[in-house]
């Protein structure tokens, strides 16, 4: 089916499909999966740059249901939403007018493939290392003790207690967040790194300021997820506009991924139920694997799928 | 009927009903907005943005109802 905006010929089925891939990611490992849509647009001949501006306005769609979950169970800090939103723009229109200069040099496509290979295969050897760590700690820690999420947080308490004594004027307290006192700079500027991310490789960036937001600020995993998607929706909504105005959304292909999202969000969501442990962390590792051979492969033989 | 088995069999069925409703909104949108889109896409780059944008919350909000209201009514049935 033609798509007459970008003038490309694409199966609606195959957008459907990859949306209902990442959608049922999305909802049974918590992450957007923009490593799998850019590849996947990618591999049916979408330029990066539309691939990117087309992932974010999918996003907005799947953000919101989510985020609307999460403000249910008291997940969301609204004002570190707010704050983290301002950095992710600013992030998001730097990673943007990085995307348009690369456009005016030609070679958008094959600096946003190596970066990308470089960023998938970095998050498959993050998320290994820390489910297998986690799994032997797990195994080492006496029977009846359940896996803490703060485990994690210890290994790396280090750095967030180094980053809240911080003294750069204005400090602020995050009450919901149970943090009395961190600088305003050390927030804008994790939400900043992560909307470069956003704005450079499309979709929410949720694999590198969860983390950030967790091991570096120091905020509860439950309310990083929640106040992340809340953010998202405002970040995602911008830089939507952002990428349009510049020509690099197709709409309809959006739209047309959304529908598949939709049905397999909620799916995802329902399988977490059967399914536990750090092992789905470890069944993730596979998936930004899959997105850099699918770059490697389409950069290679400089052949669609 | 075990949890997993009620679990599959609601799920296929929807996605057998949301497949139909899919296709038949696939044909509505590509049909009657296609058109429309590329011309404002062409012409104003801003209202394209506006319009993209509106059109991706709407149908975020429009497909949750749907699905939510799909699942209900299949699981009520499969019960």
């Amino acid at each position: 089916m033609n798509f007459p905006i970008s003038g490309l010929e694409i199966s609606p089925a195959y957008l459907a499909v990859t949306g209902f891939i990442i959608g049922v990611l999305g909802g049974f490992f918590g992450v957007g999966g923009s490593f799998i849509a850019g590849p996947a647009l990618r591999a049916v001949g979408v330029p990066w740059n539309i691939a990117v501006g087309t992932d974010l306005a999918h996003i907005v769609g799947k953000s919101i249901v989510a985020a609307k979950k999460h403000r249910a169970l008291g997940n969301v800090d609204l004002k570190l939403g707010f704050i983290m939103a301002i950095g992710t723009i600013a992030g998001a229109e730097t990673g943007a007018q990085l995307i348009e200069l690369l456009k005016r040099h030609g070679n958008v496509n094959l600096v946003v493939s190596i970066v990308s290979i470089v960023v998938y295969l970095s998050i498959s050897s993050f998320m290994a290392w820390e489910a297998i760590r986690t799994m032997r700690s797990k195994k080492s820690a006496p029977k009846k003790s359940v896996l803490e999420p703060k485990a994690d947080e210890t290994s790396f308490s280090h750095i967030t207690r180094k980053i809240q004594r911080l003294h750069i004027p204005p400090m602020i307290s995050l009450p919901a967040s149970g943090i009395e006192r961190i600088s305003l700079w050390a927030i804008l500027l994790v939400s900043f790194v992560g909307g470069i991310f956003s704005g450079f490789l499309g979709g929410g960036a949720g694999y590198i300021r969860m983390p950030s937001m967790v091991y570096m600020l120091g905020i509860p995993t439950h309310l990083a997820v929640g106040t992340d998607l809340f953010e998202i929706i405002i970040s995602a909504s911008y830089s939507t506009l952002s990428h349009a105005i510049k020509g690099n959304v197709d709409i309809l292909i959006a739209l047309v991924m959304h529908t598949g999202a939709a049905v397999g969000a909620q799916m995802g969501a329902s399988l977490t139920e059967f399914f536990h442990g750090p092992k789905i962390r470890l069944a993730f590792v596979p998936l930004p694997i899959i997105g850099a051979a699918i770059v490697i492969y389409t950069m290679v033989s400089g052949h669609k799928l | 009927m075990s949890e997993k088995t009620r679990f599959a069999k609601s799920y296929l069925v929807e996605l057998v009903v949301y497949a139909v409703i899919v296709a038949v909104y696939f044909i509505l949108v590509l049909h009657f907005l296609g058109d429309w889109l590329k011309e404002i896409f062409d012409k104003n780059k801003v209202i394209y943005a506006v319009v993209a944008l509106l059109l991706m919350l709407g149908q975020g909000v429009g497909l949750e109802i749907t699905t939510t209201w799909l699942l209900r009514f299949i699981r009520r049935r499969t019960d």
